[in-house]
């Protein structure tokens, strides 16, 4: 469970998000959507602290997240999985070693078991005998697919997607969000999904959520979403926003 | 522009710069305690070795040979005309020990790898590589800066005694060849007047570049902000920056060393 907390968040005096008290349940996919710079990332980066907030805080399974100590932190990471917009693979290590990073700097398994590990995480985004490329000798859609399979090789229950499928092409978007939704199935974990691509938002989420001006806009289902009748939601959907 | 807006401005400065002083040396800190925690990479410092050490030696190497040359044709010819030729070689040799060898080493692996360092985290940092690092639970601090820190706090001195040696050697040759200065009183000078603490001084002073060098490059390279631009623009603060730094701090350790 994921609980928002009276957060704030202030770059100066430029208002990112206000006081917003929020509820993420286990196992759900939720969409927050709102146009691009409205602050979507930064909420993101709030819940494992690659940002610290102004003021209020961020509760994930009973760990106050800002006041996690420095091995608190590495624990709370390794149990939330996150997909950078810019795919964010280190470009000085192949797919291989992009996926082994976490297990090779938490863990003492054996090389064996590392590889077993990642051979099955590129198994489970389609990228079987991928291992030796460089991250420039892929596409847009392998890198997110790669940076997927690097989020999971630690079996996170909550994943965190950061504009999962913008700047993809039609097809490599819906393989993604195929995908997303083959992860939220079958491994039952927790998403967050933060996108200003509806159709991305109709597949994935069970729930939407808009961030207007530092609020929350609860805008229930993709069907409640796409018949309401809140004037600002309405704006963003049908393009006025 | 009226004086009070200047003092203003001036005033300004001043704190931005202290504020980037002190921040800079709260990730010297860090990264030392980091080492003492122990973990640190081995293969990655390794390879920062070769990048830093041996990639920099033919530079390093070059500019330190011409310098000796350039040094030893220019007090040969005035140390003749006063009848103290003989000395040319001891006062060759405290030179490149205390100040040439440390001072070239220094500048050369500053502007080239200060660049080098900057660029790279930089663009990582710009790509969300730095923030996918820590959300995968790891340390930037151990993972980009100790082996940096330690790779060019070690490379800096080795270089730097090898930037000594062919240094002397480029003046010898050239002031026993073209500055008519006898080779045996040359080398008999350099014997004499060289003292123990003058290369273990100037060697210490590299060893304090190396970390001044690291620290500011990493530092430069974490805070980029904004896209390629941003990335050109750390990479020339970071090198005007180092260069300075090392000038000043030079200065002051040769004060404290061999006054």
């Amino acid at each position: 469970m994921i609980k928002l907390i009276n957060l704030t968040k202030y770059f100066g005096s430029l208002k990112i998000i206000e006081k917003v008290n929020y509820e993420f349940r286990d196992g759900e996919s939720v969409a927050i959507i709102g146009p691009s710079g409205c602050g979507k990332s930064t909420l993101l980066k709030l819940l494992i602290r690659l940002e610290e907030p102004t003021s209020g805080t961020v509760v994930i399974n009973n760990l106050d997240v800002p006041k996690l100590s420095e091995e608190g932190l590495i624990g709370l990471r390794k149990n939330v999985g996150m997909i950078f917009q810019s795919s964010a693979l280190f470009d000085s290590l192949n797919v291989y070693e992009n996926v082994a990073f976490a297990l090779r700097e938490h863990t003492d398994l054996k090389e064996r078991e590392i590889t077993k590990i990642v051979k099955e995480k590129l198994r489970l985004v389609d990228l079987e005998g991928t291992d030796r490329l460089m991250p420039e000798e892929l596409s847009g859609g392998m890198q997110k697919r790669v940076s997927i399979a690097r989020a999971l090789a630690f079996e996170p229950k909550i994943i965190l997607y950061d504009e999962p499928t913008t700047g993809l092409d039609p097809i490599t978007s819906v393989n993604i969000e195929d995908l997303m939704i083959k992860l939220n199935r079958e491994l039952k974990v927790t998403a967050i999904v933060v996108t200003h691509v509806l159709q991305t938002v109709y597949r994935v989420a069970n729930r939407i959520v808009m961030l207007h001006e530092g609020k929350f806009i609860e805008a229930g289902t993709p069907e409640q979403t796409q018949r309401t009748s809140d004037p600002v939601i309405r704006k963003f959907i049908t393009g006025g926003l | 522009m009226p004086y009070g807006k200047v003092a203003e401005n001036v005033g300004n400065k001043t704190i931005e710069v202290l504020e980037e002083f002190g921040k800079v040396t709260g990730l010297g800190w860090e990264t030392v305690k980091s080492i003492f925690r122990g973990k640190t990479n081995l293969k990655l410092t390794f390879d920062q070795m070769v990048k830093i050490g041996i990639d920099s030696l033919p530079l390093a190497l070059v500019t330190s040979g011409f310098v000796g040359m350039v040094f030893a044709i220019q007090i040969a010819g005035e140390f003749v005309r006063f009848g103290a030729g003989k000395y040319v070689g001891g006062v060759m040799s405290i030179g490149m020990a205390r100040e040439l060898g440390p001072a070239i080493t220094g500048i050369v692996v500053a502007a080239r790898v200060a660049a080098a360092i900057t660029a790279e985290i930089g663009t990582m940092q710009v790509k969300e590589q730095i923030d996918a690092l820590k959300a995968l639970g790891a340390s930037p601090i151990r993972y980009l800066v100790v082996p940096r820190f330690i790779s060019t706090s070690l490379m800096l001195p080795l270089l730097t005694i090898l930037a000594d040696i062919i240094g002397f050697g480029g003046g010898y040759l050239v002031a026993t060849c073209l500055g008519s200065i006898n080779p045996v009183e040359y080398m008999s000078t350099a014997q004499q007047m060289l003292k123990t603490w003058d290369v273990y001084g100037g060697i210490l002073k590299t060893v304090i570049f190396g970390m001044i060098i690291a620290v500011i490059a990493c530092y430069k390279g974490l805070t980029t902000k904004g896209g390629a631009k941003g990335v050109g623009e750390a990479t020339t603060s970071s090198v005007v920056t180092t260069l300075l730094t090392l000038f000043i701090v030079n200065y002051f350790l040769s004060v404290l060393f061999f006054k």
